[in-house]
């Protein structure tokens, strides 16, 4: 992955490309404020269009891909794109998972449209909003929503060192921990998707004396079924904790089964209740 | 990325500009420019990014959810999501919060406009006016600019840190206040960096009053917020420059959305015109409200009580880049301890309206909520979809008496009057590309 040197020519190459996004991913290289210029140094900054009109023409050394695959002309985008690319990284929720924007995968996109737009004919839109990884090969897959800048700085490094990544695939929970929080849930009866959501944010929510929404995405093999029996316990209507599953990263993979199974378990106590 | 393309027969060729990826702005969008006869007879500012359907998925959330979901409409400006949509359901809800949060949440507005007007001003704007595609290119000649630029970026983005908990997507809001206030302690130790921020500000405004600016004078209608005191911010009743004054529960009277095919940002006009949202806007319209010192700065910078030329709109962003630093000021030195978070804001059945001041211009949302709390109906406006055919309107003018020019020169003047904007193309489409056509 990070091997077959980037070192062979003197700066590589970096192209930053946006789909369907909110920006906040990009923000965060320009927010690395106090290492941004160091970056510029390392690294040839050959296509950022958010940040400069000057092209350099690709091929590219690391394509950093924002956003989520949502119309036809994206798809064939994505596939120009890790063409050109030798290495490509997707930055955030939307482009690892489909971000909130998937939220449409779970309804019907043509009402989707109809309630924003008078012209629905005018817009060419797919009826599910996909991660980069369906459509291509992807390197690496950095989470968040958005993404954490030592994080990025860290992929980035990783790449001009040609070495793997540094970023830890376990818990929230394991932060929250180390930063000495006390547990939102078992202290104060706090909903709280910390012990399924990957770390990376340094455990920000809790801190914050909130319980974590979970906009870094499923850990590691995640135990939703036993977090989601424990939130119902705790009294959550099941509607509320299919909600929990269907923010930011709603079509990942665990994420969406979990919510998917609280969806029936709404359905059922619906039936039960004769309505 | 620019194309010039001759269509049609010989003698009369259309010829058409198109700038297909306009750099530079928040989103994706591009600009077509038409020239018949040496007249421009078409100009379409084009925005394709791609719909995102905020609208549609609210329907059915919870009432509490907004300001987390709506934030991710913009990641340059979450603040501006997260509290017209606390507004518009603490409005619903027959709640109004109490002066200490109203206050703390100038304070995290305040590190919003400073990140985002200090990253339009230099990293965006400002290697327009000195001649550079873009701020790294600038900064090999410029190192100083661009790492003050830098500085007062990361001022706000520190300020946003510490009462948000981070900068983009700030998890620390909640309708009816905060989880978490910081405390005088952590507000002291900030302190210093934004009186430094303060200073270049300061010396930001006169750097950027000496660039050279293209006489434009804009005959809309302007329109900002203003409230009981102070400048506009985190609310306020609407006011125009036609010297109209209406509560933002009534902006569906007066503000209708209407859709274009060349843009998926459904475009607005105010009582049938086009309008204009923004830093001008805001401060032809509350000159009155800005503190001693961006009053003296603005008057030092050749700018009266009112300003229409939108390439001066770099200067009217410093004046407030000091304003929000003499507030944030202001309020940490005003600020004690020990008051609640939050106030409870308990669901109820009806209708709320919220709008704050985005940086880049009044932002509206609307929400109809059941007895439970859930979302039956979503409205949002933002700041870029209102200011769409007021750019076009611009363009059209400047594109028409700079007709003579080639079109590599054309193109990139165009392209910074779109920039004079800061158009926020993620939001408007919860959409810029430049083409010039000649025949």
């Amino acid at each position: 992955m990070f091997d077959e040197s980037l070192k062979s020519s003197a700066l590589p190459k970096l192209a930053v490309w946006k789909f369907a996004s909110c920006d906040g991913c990009q923000l965060s290289l320009l927010n690395c404020e106090e290492e941004l210029l160091t970056v510029a140094g390392a690294v040839s900054i050959a296509y950022f269009p958010e940040a400069t009109r000057g092209v350099v023409e690709g091929p590219y050394d690391v394509s950093l891909v924002e956003g989520s695959v949502t119309s036809p002309e994206e798809i064939e985008r994505i596939g120009q794109i890790r063409e050109m690319s030798k290495t490509l990284v997707t930055l955030g929720a939307c482009a690892t998972s489909g971000g909130i924007q998937a939220l449409r995968n779970f309804a019907d996109v043509a009402e989707f449209r109809s309630i924003v737009y008078a012209h629905p004919e005018y817009l060419s839109t797919l009826a599910r909003s996909t991660p980069i990884s369906a459509h291509v090969s992807v390197d690496f897959e950095l989470r968040g929503c958005p993404i954490d800048k030592g994080q990025l700085l860290e992929v980035l490094a990783a790449l001009v060192e040609s070495r793997r990544p540094r970023i830890p695939t376990y818990s929230v929970c394991a932060e929250c921990k180390r930063r000495g929080n006390v547990c939102v849930m078992v202290a104060n009866g706090t909903p709280c998707l910390g012990p399924v959501t990957q770390a990376g944010c340094g455990a920000l929510c809790p801190t914050y004396e909130r319980g974590c929404y979970g906009c870094f995405g499923p850990q590691n093999t995640p135990n939703t079924a036993a977090l989601s029996d424990q939130l119902v316990a705790a009294g959550m209507p099941p509607e509320v904790a299919m909600r929990v599953y269907r923010t930011f990263n709603a079509a990942a993979e665990p994420f969406r089964r979990e919510s998917e199974r609280q969806e029936r378990a709404v359905a059922v106590a619906g039936k039960g209740a004769g309505r | 990325m620019t194309q010039v393309s001759n269509a049609g027969d010989t003698r009369h060729p259309t010829q058409t500009l198109q700038v297909g990826m306009l750099a530079r702005v928040e989103g994706e969008g591009g600009l077509h420019v038409e020239i018949h006869d040496g007249h421009v007879t078409d100009v379409q500012l084009r925005i394709f990014e791609p719909p995102r359907f905020y609208e549609a998925f609210l329907r059915g959330r919870s009432y509490t959810e907004p300001p987390d979901i709506t934030a991710r409409i913009c990641g340059i400006c979450p603040v501006a999501y997260q509290f017209s949509s606390c507004l518009a359901m603490e409005d619903a809800c027959g709640v109004t919060v109490p002066d200490h949060i109203r206050t703390m949440r100038r304070l995290l507005y305040c590190g919003e406009w400073i990140e985002s007007h200090a990253l339009h001003m230099f990293l965006l704007h400002a290697p327009d006016f000195l001649g550079y595609p873009g701020a790294v290119e600038m900064a090999a000649d410029h190192p100083d600019v661009v790492a003050m630029g830098l500085r007062l970026k990361k001022a706000g983005n520190d300020l946003m840190d510490l009462v948000g908990g981070r900068s983009v997507h700030p998890i620390n809001v909640r309708l009816g206040g905060f989880y978490h206030l910081p405390t005088v302690a952590e507000l002291r130790a900030i302190r210093p960096r934004l009186a430094q921020a303060l200073d270049e500000a300061v010396a930001t405004v006169r750097l950027v009053s000496t660039f050279d600016f293209p006489e434009l004078e804009q005959t809309y209608p302007y329109l900002a917020l203003r409230p009981e005191v102070g400048y506009p911010l985190e609310g306020g009743d609407v006011v125009t420059s036609e010297g109209d004054a209406w509560p933002v529960q009534e902006f569906r009277e007066h503000i209708v959305e209407y859709q274009v095919e060349h843009s998926t940002a459904l475009h607005s006009t105010l009582d049938g015109q086009p309008y204009v949202v923004g830093p001008l806007a805001r401060y032809s319209l509350n000159h009155d409200r800005l503190s001693p010192l961006a009053r003296e700065l603005a008057h030092e910078a050749g700018l009266g009580t009112v300003c229409r030329n939108p390439f001066k709109s770099i200067i009217v962003r410093g004046v407030e880049l000091v304003e929000a630093l003499v507030e944030a000021l202001r309020i940490i030195d005003e600020w004690v301890d020990g008051r609640p978070a939050s106030v409870p804001v308990p669901a109820r059945a009806g209708q709320g309206f919220g709008a704050t001041e985005a940086p880049r211009g009044v932002l509206f949302h609307r929400y109809v909520i059941d007895d439970a709390g859930i979302i039956e109906d979503a409205h949002i406006v933002p700041p870029t979809a209102q200011n769409q055919p007021s750019i076009e309107g611009d363009l059209r003018v400047l594109a028409e008496r700079w007709v003579a020019l080639g079109d590599h020169d054309l193109t990139h003047r165009c392209e910074l009057a779109i920039r004079n904007y800061d158009p926020c193309i993620s939001c408007s489409v919860h959409a810029v590309d430049v083409t010039v056509s000649r025949s």
